[in-house]
């Protein structure tokens, strides 16, 4: 009884997230994100003429550089306010997510810091990816056997 | 239960304060400010702690003129594993040495056991210090201090900074007169980025058990302070306390996490600051100077701490809290 009045009252004074909004913002910063994706593509099949997918490889390392190199600056947290979740889905994110831990573990030396703990929040991203990626093949697989 | 001290004092305090707290309205009341350097000039957050807290010893023993040898008794804590903040940086004062924890209600859990070995005469000058840094807290609760992730306007912003008060048996102008050692409320708060709503409760069942026994009522103090509820517990202890205790915090209610930044113009810090030493940043610098000069005669001071793990949270086990409470006078 105490505890539903308790819930009750914590409930009446939580403020309200300004989720639509927040979701638009990430859904624009994220698409340009994938702009700048495509255009970095572009940029590389014609200035080293070289393969569209060769070309990808090129630029999915160089948004994790950008994102890296922004984190290490110590800006990228302050985008991420802005930005919501925007930078966070994309590679960005993924980058992000290692450079910080990477910085933060720095002190505990190469192994019991930043080796152990550099994936503490990618390794989630790398299983559920891999696992993801399994099950989605699967389904592929099994509607091209049907075909 | 109320414990009454007849014979226990504030000598002195000292507080030192990291870039955001200089950047907030007490400002001119910290002793010592780290303005722009999270670091304070060491190797990592967490030796950043360990100077701030040992800065703030050795403040109050250059306020007092005391030497190490003076003092009988350091008592700290903080909120770092195995509170290894307070004995690096009590180190030095090659005093005998009490770790505790309550989290953020870690300053008032020292100021009542150090009262308590006074008032008992088994120390004359003791030390209760307390520290917390906002990173290297980030670092342990939540995610790594780089990493950006938005947060919802409940959560709190952990205080940078280290605090210590003296307490001794030679009368000043303040006293320590009473105190209520908390007692663990579960109200099954699940939630780590609302730790108002996790905290109000223990706030509340203190300030009732005090109220109980007590002569006072809350009108009869200049100033009612909880620790670090927030925008958002603040609200939320003033209904729960009306709805389940009937008892009306009026407008000398505060909450010192609303009080170390202002809020409006420091937006980073969300719902306010948290942390232990967050109350005792507000109530060893401005609250205590006021009662030094008479401008308050009578403080409650309630410092309230969440008691859980990341594990725990993880393993979705409830968040348990506590609240401590001293009564300050001015003599």
């Amino acid at each position: 009884m105490k505890e539903k009045k308790y819930q009750g009252i914590v409930e009446r004074h939580k403020p309200s997230e300004e989720k639509g909004k927040f979701a638009l913002i990430a859904f624009l910063v994220g698409g340009l994100v994938g702009m700048l994706g495509e255009g970095l593509i572009c940029f590389y099949v014609k200035v080293l003429s070289i393969s569209r997918s060769d070309a990808s490889t090129y630029m999915i390392v160089t948004l994790i550089f950008i994102a890296s190199l922004l984190t290490a600056l110590g800006v990228f947290d302050n985008l991420v306010k802005k930005a919501k979740c925007g930078l966070i889905i994309p590679i960005t994110g993924f980058a992000h997510s290692m450079t910080s831990a990477a910085i933060d573990y720095k002190k505990e030396g190469p192994i019991y810091g930043i080796g152990s703990n550099i994936f503490k929040l990618a390794g989630s991203v790398i299983l559920y990816g891999i696992v993801s990626s399994w099950v989605f093949g699967m389904i592929r697989y099994g509607i091209e056997v049907l075909k | 239960m109320i414990l009454r001290f007849k014979n226990v004092y504030v000598k002195e305090a000292a507080t030192v304060a990291g870039p955001y707290e200089s950047k907030g309205p007490l400002s001119n009341y910290f002793d010592k400010k780290y303005r722009k350097d999270l670091y304070c000039g060491e190797k990592s957050f967490e030796q950043a702690e360990v100077k701030l807290l040992e800065d703030s010893l050795k403040l109050v023993l250059k306020k007092t003129n005391l030497k190490e040898d003076n003092i009988d008794l350091v008592i700290a804590g903080d909120l770092l594993n195995q509170i290894t903040s307070s004995c690096y940086s009590s180190l030095k004062m090659n005093s005998p040495f009490l770790g505790i924890y309550s989290a953020c209600a870690t300053s008032v859990e020292g100021i009542l056991l150090a009262s308590s070995l006074i008032e008992g005469g088994f120390a004359k000058n003791v030390i209760a210090a307390t520290s917390s840094h906002n990173m290297s807290s980030e670092k342990q609760f939540r995610n790594p201090t780089e990493y950006g992730a938005p947060k919802p306007k409940t959560a709190t912003f952990t205080a940078t900074g280290g605090a210590s008060i003296l307490l001794s048996d030679e009368p000043s102008k303040v006293k320590v007169s009473e105190g209520v050692i908390g007692t663990m409320v579960d109200y099954n708060q699940k939630d780590p980025l609302n730790m108002g709503a996790a905290m109000a409760g223990a706030a509340a069942h203190t300030l009732a058990e005090y109220f109980k026994e007590s002569k006072y009522k809350p009108a009869d103090f200049d100033l009612i302070l909880t620790g670090d509820l927030g925008r958002y517990g603040k609200e939320i202890l003033k209904d729960f306390m009306k709805e389940e205790y009937k008892i009306t915090l009026g407008s000398n209610y505060n909450d010192c996490g609303t009080i170390l930044y202002d809020l409006d113009r420091q937006k980073e810090v969300m719902a306010g600051g948290s942390g232990p030493v967050c109350s005792a940043l507000v109530a060893y610098s401005k609250v205590l100077n006021s009662l030094n000069k008479g401008e308050y005669k009578r403080v409650l001071l309630v410092a309230t701490g969440a008691l859980f793990s990341p594990t725990f949270v993880y393993q979705k086990k409830p968040i348990l809290s506590i609240a401590h409470l001293v009564c300050l006078e001015a003599i």
